[in-house]
């Protein structure tokens, strides 16, 4: 069972699951889509990419930077079958960067994979942020 | 007349009866009004006692009085304004001759060697005089700072031999001797100019990117620049001139050939170096060289060290950020992406890369590397390991390549505090005397730890054994002292106090050593946790093994007998062998003197607006910014998170985004692996609260969290969404069975006028989201039970 006290200003609320079970009555206010204050997450409201997000980490921001926003917007705009069977020369550019800074840029897979992992985990990325109820940048 | 009365007395109004006749009297405020007898033909009606002075005596001695005083005061006056004439004289006497000094020497040498003058002159090609003179004004200018003089005086016993060298050294290839002679002659010939021109050309030269080009085609330019070389080659004394002057010139000598141009963009450093000059090209070099020598000379011990910067440092820098902390890195990471090929230039007086601060308090202390002092690498919960620095150094650009590098970069110059700021002419003074102008400027000063006047006072002993934590090197040195020491005791009981004394706690039971906290609050986070929750958290501070003393209140420190004594208000000692004062911290607003920067008063810091904004081009963030909050007010945080949030704005702000505070930035704290929390807003313990529990279970602890997100701090798992699988780390053990009433996880509102301005998830992970969102809503909520609802407690 719940129950309630009062230690001067302060109020303890203790509840039980059952009592948390029924749906809550508060009201939220509605989220406008157009807020320009708002963080917008990966993707822009007008389709940009937003090289700022915290998920891309500082890969928009370090010594490869140009390299993979190339490679990446190439990506995002790719309207092909294989999305982004263009772009392979962006790609490459980025790797061959990477390459060059083994500390910032940890080579895990091998190179053919590297690309291809991008992708996904920019794709993940992509997901991910677009399930988040508020949107953090 | 008779001796009058004191002053006081006399200047009190008269009082006469109604015959007009003064007499000893009670005036109406009681006082025994002593007044000498007058006759009756000096009476006068009811007036001022400063009345014509047929009162004689008394009138007499009121006007000698104040007479005197006047006296006195314009005597004072007169020769505090004749006083400041003549200092003001003085000064400008002084700073005249200080720039007159270098022209009045090379003058002396000039007029002695008339001769040598006229030859250089004329044999010598205008051209190449031209040229290297030009280039010694770079050069000397910036070399100003190293004094410069022994050229000159140099100059004056070799003029003869100078002379046949002179015509030599102007033109391609030089022997080893000439170059360097022909320099000096040079100078001395520069010097003949007057002393004024050379700050003028002192102005221009440092500006000079290309003096090489520009002087070869300003022959006639010559004149005029010889002038700075000189006077500033006769400002320094140097004693051993010749042997620099020798040492250049051998120097040189393998490197005439070389005819590119030549670097002088940054003469300083270049002059320091004799290999660079001497990696230098042509004819200028030798001109070079002669102003370096003096540098040389000066600083004989150093060509090696001279020798290694040979790059020109940075003197522009589009962005500019002070301050190497969280803020700077994340506005800097920020410009980069938004902005792309930007050239940030990160100053900071640290020694290190731009570092996170909460691991110093957590993390770090929990691993089990013993060489973790050095690698300053953490395990998370989940295993992954990670430097506390941002990135690596190979992340940053070098600050000499800042300006040429392909595609933009960012590079810190470390060691360096700027100490003054123009903020008209866009510019920053460092510390070095190096100035470096911007377009625009971030400033993350941050703060310094606050100390106890109690301690301060306390003498060197004392000092000697007090850490003020804040840097790495505190990490480091307290690391040391927990292993080498008995006891330590830690005065504070916020954030850093109580998660210091936990990870020493724990520590305690291996090392042997005696964790004392104390703070002047009832419980630790007194001030931000409500009173019921406070309590709960110190007893579990106490179960980490500290000894906590509530209520301490410190009245004075001694070191007594080989121990820091610590004596409380009430009557308590504690015999401590280390202190460490965690109390608070006092933002750093130095700047704001030079920068002519608005201080708030209640908060302290840079005031600034809603978009960050101290001046249109001048932005502040991190723990000194003073901002607008909308939804909150006006507020300074001292929180990781918030300096990202900010840092990241303001770097937003600074390529043009004009977004407000909107974000609201979250903080967190663990004090031992079962009590954790993360929190957003204001989070007062002065405010009104509402509490909402449920019982814990083994899942709710920060560990588990952390496993869960796969990322060791919190605000990046709220930040960063980490792409990709997670791998989930070992389950966590499970903690003793939970009494009743004990407050194992839930939800506490703050509440400002009905609305929720704060919000704590007490071992409630992963809800940021919601809560954030509530905040940002600011409605009021009749029901926060319905509110908490919205948190799932029950749940993972």
């Amino acid at each position: 069972m719940s129950y309630c006290k009062q230690e001067g200003k302060d109020q303890i609320i203790f509840v039980t699951k059952e009592d948390h079970e029924a749906p809550s009555n508060a009201e939220l206010v509605e989220d406008d889509p157009n807020d320009p204050y708002e963080d917008h997450g990966l993707i822009l409201p007008n389709g940009d990419i937003n090289w700022n997000c915290p998920c891309l980490g500082g890969m928009a921001s370090g010594p490869c930077g140009q390299q993979f926003k190339d490679a990446f917007s190439c990506f995002h705009n790719s309207k092909e079958e294989v999305k982004g069977s263009e772009c392979i020369d962006f790609f490459r550019g980025m790797q061959e960067c990477m390459q060059k800074y083994p500390e910032l840029y940890p080579q895990e897979d091998d190179n053919e994979s590297a690309p291809s992992g991008e992708a996904e985990s920019f794709q993940t990325s992509n997901n991910a942020n677009k399930n988040k109820t508020s949107s953090y940048s | 007349m008779a001796d009058l009365p004191t002053t006081t007395t006399y200047l009190e109004t008269s009082q006469q009866d109604d015959t007009g006749v003064p007499s000893p009297t009670i005036n109406t405020r009681g006082r025994f009004l002593l007044r000498h007898e007058r006759t009756p033909q000096f009476v006068q009606p009811a007036h001022m006692s400063s009345g014509p002075s047929g009162g004689g005596g008394e009138n007499t001695l009121y006007f000698v009085l104040v007479g005197a005083t006047c006296l006195a005061g314009g005597a004072y006056a007169y020769s505090t304004l004749v006083g400041d004439r003549e200092r003001y004289q003085q000064r400008i006497t002084e700073i005249e001759s200080r720039s007159s000094k270098p022209a009045a020497e090379p003058s002396t040498p000039a007029k002695t060697q008339p001769e040598t003058a006229e030859p250089v002159s004329e044999a010598v090609v205008e051209p190449s005089i031209a040229e290297p003179v030009q280039e010694e004004a770079p050069v000397p200018e910036p070399a100003a700072e190293l004094v410069t003089e022994a050229p000159a005086p140099e100059a004056v016993p070799e003029p003869p031999v100078a002379e046949p060298c002179l015509a030599e050294p102007v033109v391609e290839e030089v022997t080893p001797e000439a170059p360097v002679l022909e320099a000096a002659p040079e100078l001395v010939v520069a010097s003949e100019a007057p002393a004024p021109e050379t700050p003028a050309s002192e102005a221009p030269a440092p500006e000079e990117p290309a003096p090489e080009a520009a002087a070869s085609q300003e022959p006639d330019s010559g004149a005029p620049t010889p002038e700075a070389p000189a006077p500033e080659a006769p400002v320094p004394e140097v004693s051993a001139p010749e042997a620099a002057l020798e040492e250049s010139a051998p120097e040189i000598v393998p490197e005439p050939p070389v005819a590119e141009h030549l670097v002088a963009e940054e003469p300083v450093t270049e002059a320091l170096v004799t290999e660079a000059v001497s990696a230098e090209p042509l004819p200028a070099a030798e001109a070079e060289i002669v102003p370096e020598t003096p540098p040389v000379t000066q600083s004989a011990s150093e060509p090696a060290s001279a020798a290694a910067s040979t790059a020109v440092e940075p003197t522009h820098a589009p962005y500019l950020l002070i301050g190497g902390g969280t803020a700077s890195f994340a506005a800097a990471r920020s410009i980069r992406a938004r902005d792309p090929g930007a050239r940030v230039l990160i100053v900071t007086e640290e020694d290190d890369l731009p570092y996170m601060r909460p691991p110093l308090s957590k993390e770090l202390w929990f691993s089990d590397d013993p060489t973790v002092t050095e690698t300053l690498r953490f395990k998370q919960w989940n295993g992954k390991e990670r430097s506390i620095y941002f990135q690596p150094s190979s992340f940053y650009v070098s600050p000499t390549e800042l300006e040429s590098v392909e595609n933009g970069g960012v590079a810190v110059l470390t060691g360096r505090k700027v100490m003054h700021m123009d903020v008209r002419g866009n510019k920053v003074k460092l510390s070095d005397g190096t100035e470096i102008s911007y377009d625009k400027c971030l400033i993350a000063t941050g703060g310094i730890p606050r100390n106890l006047q109690v301690i301060e006072r306390a003498g060197d002993e004392v000092m000697k054994r007090t850490t003020l934590f804040r840097k790495i090197e505190d990490f480091k040195a307290l690391e040391k002292v927990s292993r080498e020491l008995k006891s330590i005791t830690i005065i504070g009981g916020g954030f850093l106090g109580s998660e210091l004394a936990c990870a020493l706690g724990r520590r305690s039971a291996d090392l042997g050593l005696e964790v004392v906290q104390m703070f002047p609050e009832k419980g630790n986070m007194g001030k931000v946790l409500p009173e019921y929750l406070s309590n709960w958290t110190t007893d579990k501070v106490k179960k980490e093994g500290v000894k906590v003393l509530t209520e301490a209140v410190v009245k004075n420190v001694t070191y007594k007998e080989g121990k820091v004594e610590i004596k409380l208000k009430d009557g308590r000692v504690v015999k401590t062998d280390h202190v460490v004062a965690a109390v608070g911290l006092e933002p750093s607003v130095e700047l704001a003197k030079s920068a002519g920067l608005e201080i708030d008063s209640d908060f302290g810091g840079f005031r600034v607006n809603a978009e960050l904004q101290a001046r249109s081009n001048i932005w502040v963030a991190g723990d000194a910014a003073c901002f607008y909050d909308i939804k909150l007010g006006r507020r300074r945080v001292e929180h990781h998170d918030h300096a990202v949030v900010s840092g990241r704005l303001a770097g937003e702000n600074m390529t043009g985004a004009r977004k407000p505070y909107w974000h609201q930035s979250m903080f967190w704290s663990d004090l031992g692996p079962d009590v954790g929390y993360e929190a957003i807003g204001i989070v007062d313990s002065s405010l009104p609260t509402v509490g909402v529990f449920a019982k814990a279970t083994a899942k709710d602890t920060p560990k588990a969290a952390t496993e869960q997100s796969g990322t060791g701090i919190r605000s990046e798992s709220e930040t960063e969404a980490v792409a990709g699988s997670v791998a989930v780390g070992k389950a966590a053990p499970t903690p003793p069975p939970q009494q009743k009433e004990d407050y194992g996880k839930g939800v506490i509102f703050y509440l400002r006028d009905k609305v929720v301005v704060g919000i704590v998830l007490w071992n409630v992970f992963n809800r940021m989201p919601i809560a954030r969102k509530i905040i940002k809503d600011g409605e009021e909520h009749a029901d926060l039970n319905e509110v908490a609802k919205l948190f799932n407690i029950h749940e993972e």
